[in-house]
């Protein structure tokens, strides 16, 4: 058995990264996750682990360094949230392009604009749906817990590296503030050894030269590497869907949720089953991948989906895609960095299906 | 024909060879226009990369503009970054590999507008690279639009009827910035219109790469350069107009070495 602390979600994550031989982080401060980066600094990786850090000028700059490390075989990552994401987007998208493995978190608080601090899941639509320029997808993993957002950490690059795609840590600022008990891996050694047929190191003699780009001028050859991309984004769709069902055994209704909201209505499947009512909880862990599947089996056999989310409904619009009309999919969510209560959601649970 | 049977390594004989390709340059034709000057500088990078003999430690990061194809034309691991972000991604390289050889290639867009930032903190924090800055005071690649180094009343295809200061602003001496920052270790502008001045850039370009062996900040070169199809000139005339109005209000010369602020010449009292 590891470690075991109490600690804040991004504290947990910034502990983690360490222990999963990440080579370097570049971020900027914003509310709700700078304690990743001034957890970073007071570990002093760099004597750890020789773990690079630096606070860049901007989060645009944060994610180019990331770019930088990433091309050289390292393994790189950022951390922000909301607004700052939306100026990665653009670094992201390039990396996607140029097939660059790294990790980002985004602690998502509530928008639009400078919006509010308080957590949210608003950036849905913007993490799973590609977010910048061009037809792309990243893997988004969705903690629901402090234990998760230390264990996604490894996970992560494990991904990150085995697609040489970014994968992107979907939290909110409950699951990064609120504090757990978390148990922690052990060290793992950073790499020492790099793929030589397509990492920046330095042109050796005994290989060719290598090139990080995202850029084809010739529209054929762009054409052709947009579907090696597709490609890769279906053997995510393949392999990495991953999920939790709680008493999904006999539900009757299904309520779908992820991060910080699956942890809220995990108490209202309780307190809904204390008055006999079958529900069950379906927490998507990837967000894309889309746990598409496992919906449509489950439509079969429950009388009614409800989605709840901290956002006006985006998540919502892939569980009706993959209830595809079969089944009733009634939606409730809160927005601006409010969260509902346990018993809030099984009224709407109760209005939409049972007082009808 | 007698010469038919005559080849060519016989013709081009080594004692009168004066000029011969770089072995760091790869076989791919130049997407330069005659008589610009980026050929002339992607020479001059890898003869010094080639002379100092540090290819396999080497990697360079193109820009956005029309050198984003530099890494087709240099022999040498590259990675080419979003536009203006190559300082950025030149300090991620940097910073995990220390001691390799780590330069950026910029235009003035890509540098001096929406690089500034990236541009300003990497010399700020002094990172051990190499800046190469070409400033031809146009956008090039998108077709002759006006740049943060365009003079003024100069024309471009967003100035037709010329930079208007008070509308536009001031052409932006960037090289003069970076040179007052603490973590710049050599600053120096030079071109590479003549032999004399292509020889100069070159002592320059061998000091900056050489610098980064001694950890102690960022070397940066700019080099004026012309842009004859974006100036709408012949390359005898874009360098004449470069000479008779880019040097004058970007005046060749070291400007900082070895960490310390050149002194000027004293201008001769009347």
């Amino acid at each position: 058995m590891g470690q075991v602390k109490l600690m804040k979600g991004n504290e947990a994550f910034a502990e983690a990264v360490i222990r999963a031989g990440c080579d370097a982080y570049f971020g900027y401060p914003i509310t709700p996750q700078s304690e990743v980066l001034e957890y970073l600094a007071a570990q002093e990786p760099h004597k750890r682990t020789g773990m690079v850090l630096l606070q860049a000028e901007s989060e645009v700059a944060a994610i180019n360094m990331v770019y930088g490390a990433a091309g050289t075989g390292k393994r790189a990552l950022t951390s922000s949230s909301s607004p700052g994401i939306s100026l990665k987007q653009e670094g992201i998208s390039y990396m996607v392009g140029a097939e660059l493995p790294c990790l980002i978190l985004n602690v998502m608080r509530g928008g639009p604009g400078l919006g509010t601090i308080g957590p949210s899941q608003a950036d849905y639509f913007q993490a799973t749906k590609g977010g910048g320029h061009g037809d792309y997808k990243v893997i988004v993993l969705a903690p629901s817990s402090v234990q998760e957002m230390a264990d996604f950490a490894g996970l992560g690059f494990e991904l990150a590296f085995k697609y040489r795609n970014p994968v992107l840590i979907l939290s909110d600022g409950a699951i990064g503030q609120m504090m757990e008990k978390v148990e922690l891996s052990e060290q793992q050694p950073r790499t020492t050894s790099f793929d030589q047929s397509w990492v920046t190191t330095g042109k050796s003699p005994d290989r060719e030269r290598n090139i990080i780009t995202s850029l084809n001028l010739d529209p054929s050859k762009m054409e052709l590497h947009n579907r090696k991309l597709q490609a890769k984004f279906a053997g995510m769709q393949e392999n990495e869907v991953r999920y939790e069902r709680i008493d999904c055994d006999d539900a009757e209704y299904l309520i779908v949720a992820y991060g910080s909201c699956a942890r809220i209505c995990q108490k209202t499947v309780k307190l809904a089953r204390q008055k006999g009512i079958k529900v069950g909880l379906l927490r998507p862990i990837t967000l894309f991948p889309y746990p598409t599947k496992i919906i449509q089996e489950m439509t079969g056999k429950i009388k009614g989906i409800l989605t709840v989310e901290l956002s006006a409904g985006q998540m919502v619009e892939d569980v009706r895609l993959a209830a595809d009309g079969k089944v009733k999919v009634a939606f409730y969510g809160r927005m601006g960095g409010t969260t509902p209560a346990p018993n809030e959601v099984l009224g709407v649970l109760e209005q939409q299906f049972l007082n009808s | 024909m007698e010469n038919q049977s005559v080849s060519t390594d016989e013709i081009v004989r080594e004692e009168n060879l004066v000029y011969k390709k770089t072995s760091l340059m790869t076989s791919k034709a130049l997407s330069y226009c005659p008589g610009c000057g980026h050929g002339v500088v992607h020479r001059i990078i890898a003869e010094v990369i080639d002379e100092m003999g540090i290819q396999a430690d080497t990697i360079g990061v193109a820009p956005v503009g029309c050198s984003v194809l530099a890494y087709e034309f240099l022999d040498i691991d590259m990675q080419q970054a979003a536009h203006g972000r190559a300082p950025a991604v030149a300090t991620g390289i940097k910073r995990c590999w220390p001691d390799k050889f780590v330069f950026t290639y910029q235009g003035d867009g890509d540098l001096a507008a929406i690089g500034t930032a990236e541009t300003i903190h990497a010399c700020n924090r002094g990172e051990n690279i190499t800046i190469i800055f070409i400033n031809n005071g146009i956008y090039g690649m998108t077709g002759g639009q006006m740049a943060p180094t365009t003079l003024p009343g100069m024309r471009s295809s967003t100035t037709p009827y010329g930079r208007d200061i008070a509308l536009m602003g001031n052409p932006l001496k960037i090289t003069e910035v970076v040179a007052t920052l603490p973590g710049t270790y050599f600053v120096a502008r030079h071109s590479v219109h003549t032999p004399l001045n292509a020889r100069k850039t070159k002592k320059a370009m061998r000091m900056a790469f050489e610098n980064q062996k001694l950890k102690k900040g960022l070397s940066f070169i700019e080099i004026v350069s012309n842009c004859n199809s974006g100036w709408k000139m012949t390359p005898t005339q874009a360098n004449k107009w470069m000479e008779d109005n880019m040097f004058p209000y970007y005046p060749m010369g070291d400007i900082k070495v070895n960490g310390e602020m050149v002194k000027k010449k004293e201008e001769p009292k009347a």
